[in-house]
């Protein structure tokens, strides 16, 4: 789960991390009033979770109140990548000496978390660690032994710092990791953190996301993303509650399966076969008749979806369970669409029986339901 | 042959009473595993198919000597029930359970590494050597004792290309799953190198998806140590758009990084076949070797 700007900058300031004086704003009244306590000029800056926000002009600068008020109007009227601005963070422009990196994240060939710290901050750390790797310091972090101040002081002085600032530098780090550790997040990261012209350090931006399969430990953030506060769309949301993996793409085939590897197979054999997906969806291991209704209704919500293609390998999931979901939804949902359906697994024999006897063909092979399925595509889903 | 499970397994499964545990303990046993114990606390002393119920994995070593364990109990539980299982002396765990958490899953691993144990997944089918051992929940039919070895981060997608195998008349050594979850035990490399040693395998099927650098390590291990059996690759994902997580949480590509071409490119420039459909696999294989 990703966290908004202003939520990762709270935890942060709570935790001990400076960060700019700042406030939230949804509308023009309330801008005014976070900028008549604030020390000019200030950033005005878009609340949205899609990357690439500043090259999308959702971040301003104002020099007034009255400046920052209409930057704020403005922010809040417009859409970056399709999504609605419905807040904006307004701070106090930190006079900028140097801008760092440091992020925490995880090293799945070592199973361990590291630490990446850089001196040129500002930028996509990829970009930077793919053009100049000797600029990206990643220290890995040993689980039984976790991070301590002594390596933090390391990094700061690798990156260049010495005196005092050592410390205060080491400080942050030290307390961004823990930060990381309470919050479980598969990353956390400050970039920039800058020095400021005064030798103070800020986290002027900070990314905060949080591992999906530990949010059962942070109920807090699990109601936020239920309740819809963070950007996805109807369906998507309808996905997450029912624990289903759905990512809507442009096209017109339907698709649904189990297992991610083989969805994601899937849909590149559709486009293999010059058919376009309508979307990814996986029912997940065991999925039981429900939530297979469930996610045909996902899936046909869709107004622009032609044919469903539904394959399912059965290992876990028993393809007679998923045969019953498909009459059952075929019923409650009305689907009227064409389905293309290939079954094979545990119970593949019943499964094809029931969708038999109830007057569904099935294939046996992927190559050929897929080029089935592209054909009704090509011909308006008839 | 083949590699980590053989006929002297004795396994273990934890969250035996539960719908999974159970549907898939009797499969385990009816394709001839030796399933010798199961845990759920709290139910110690009732029997799942005639096996033993425990409340520990201290009490299932009193009266056992099993030296493996599978794990069904629910994400929040999975990591205490491996470590337990690793604390009593099992030396190979497999985690079927998917969605454990990053900070959970390190913590295993890094026991693990201490005790000299293999952990197989999280969420992973588990590991199946042909007509001698099964340790997951991959429907058993679609695998045959062969010569090729099969390793995969998908489930579903194995089963796809193994039974593509099978019905061309290649079989397979074994075909484990590393496991869907961001962090996982085993790696494409350490299956290589078990693969390498093993006499059975002729060849090695990889199959890998976006997300992460794990296959293009692989290909830089293939290509560094001019790994000597072939190996055919699939990738899943060349249609994923970037920044969306495809269903595994590993499975996301964020900007360049861990994009399906990457990983092709990587590959084949180790020398190894990339199939472009699943179905070609085989195609590729039987032209590539006589098993």
């Amino acid at each position: 789960m990703k966290l908004f700007e202003y939520e990762a900058k709270t935890i942060l300031s709570k935790n001990g991390i400076p960060v700019p004086q700042g406030g939230l704003a949804a509308d023009s009244s309330q801008a005014r009033q976070i900028a008549s306590r604030l020390k000019m000029p200030v950033v005005v800056k878009a609340q949205v979770l899609v990357a690439g926000r500043g090259k999308a002009g959702g971040i301003l600068f104002a020099e007034s109140v009255d400046e920052t008020v209409n930057a704020a109007e403005k922010l809040l009227q417009i859409q970056i990548k399709g999504i609605p601005v419905r807040n904006v963070w307004i701070e106090e422009k930190i006079e900028i000496k140097r801008e760092l990196y440091f992020g925490l994240t995880t090293d799945r060939f070592r199973q361990q978390y590291v630490t990446i710290a850089s001196a040129s901050g500002g930028m996509e750390i990829e970009d930077v660690a793919s053009k100049n790797p000797e600029k990206v310091l990643t220290t890995p972090i040993r689980p039984d032994f976790g991070f301590h101040p002594f390596q933090s002081r390391e990094i700061a002085k690798r990156i260049g710092y010495s005196g005092p600032q050592i410390s205060e530098l080491g400080r942050i780090l030290e307390k961004l990791y823990q930060v990381g550790m309470e919050f479980d997040t598969e990353l956390i990261e400050m970039n920039p953190l800058v020095e400021a012209s005064d030798g103070k350090f800020y986290a002027a931006d900070a990314r905060m996301i949080i591992d999906d399969n530990a949010l059962f430990r942070h109920q807090e953030y699990k109601k936020k993303l239920l309740e819809g506060e963070s950007e996805l769309s109807p369906q998507e949301l309808e996905a997450v509650k029912n624990d289903l993996a759905y990512v809507k793409l442009d096209g017109d085939i339907g698709i649904i399966g189990n297992g991610a590897g083989l969805v994601m197979a899937t849909l590149d054999t559709i486009q293999y076969y010059g058919g376009k997906p309508a979307n990814f969806l996986d029912v997940g291991g065991g999925a039981p008749s429900e939530k297979t209704a469930l996610s045909l209704k996902i899936v046909l919500s869709d107004p622009k979806v032609r044919v469903l293609f539904i394959n399912i390998l059965g290992g876990i999931t028993r393809c007679d369970e998923v045969a019953k979901g498909i009459l059952e939804a075929k019923d409650k949902v009305g689907v009227t669409k064409p389905m293309v359906i290939r079954l094979m697994g545990t119970n593949e024999e019943e499964g094809k029986q029931i969708l038999t006897d109830a007057g569904i063909d099935v294939l046996e092979s992927m190559e050929e339901a897929a080029q089935r399925a592209v054909e009704i595509s090509k011909k308006g889903g008839r | 042959m083949g590699i980590i499970i053989d006929k002297n397994t004795r396994a273990v499964v934890w969250g035996i009473t539960g719908t999974q545990g159970r549907f898939h303990t009797k499969l385990m046993l009816e394709y001839g595993t030796k399933i010798v114990a199961g845990v759920t606390p709290g139910k110690a002393g009732t029997k799942i198919e005639e096996v033993e119920v425990y409340d520990s994995g201290k009490e299932v070593q009193e009266k056992n000597h099993a030296n493996a364990a599978i794990i069904f109990v629910p994400a929040p539980f999975a990591a205490d029930a491996s470590l337990e299982a690793l604390e009593n002396g099992m030396k190979t765990i497999i985690i079927i359970t998917e969605h454990i958490p990053i900070k959970d899953a390190i913590t295993v691993m890094a026991y693990a590494k201490k005790v000299d144990a293999t952990i197989i997944g999280p969420n992973t089918p588990g590991i199946i050597t042909p007509d001698a051992c099964k340790l997951g929940i991959m429907p058993s039919h679609i695998f045959k004792p062969g010569g090729v070895g099969m390793v995969s981060r998908s489930g579903t997608l194995t089963y796809e290309i193994a039974a593509g195998l099978t019905r061309k008349g290649l079989g397979q050594s074994t075909c484990l799953g590393l496991g869907g979850d961001p962090i996982t035990g085993l790696n494409f490399i350490d299956a290589l190198k078990m693969f390498e040693t093993d006499p059975q395998t002729k060849a090695v099927v990889l199959i890998g998806e976006i997300g992460g650098n794990l296959e293009e390590l692989a290909a830089k291990y293939i290509k560094d140590n001019r790994y000597p059996k072939p190996v055919v690759a699939f990738i899943a994902g060349r249609s994923a758009p970037p920044g969306k997580r495809m269903g595994h949480a590993g499975a996301i590509v964020m900007g360049k990084a861990g994009t399906a071409e990457n990983k092709i490119e990587a590959l084949r420039n180790a020398g190894v076949k990339v199939a472009e459909k699943p179905s070609d696999v085989s195609e590729l294989l039987a032209n590539t070797v006589k098993t």
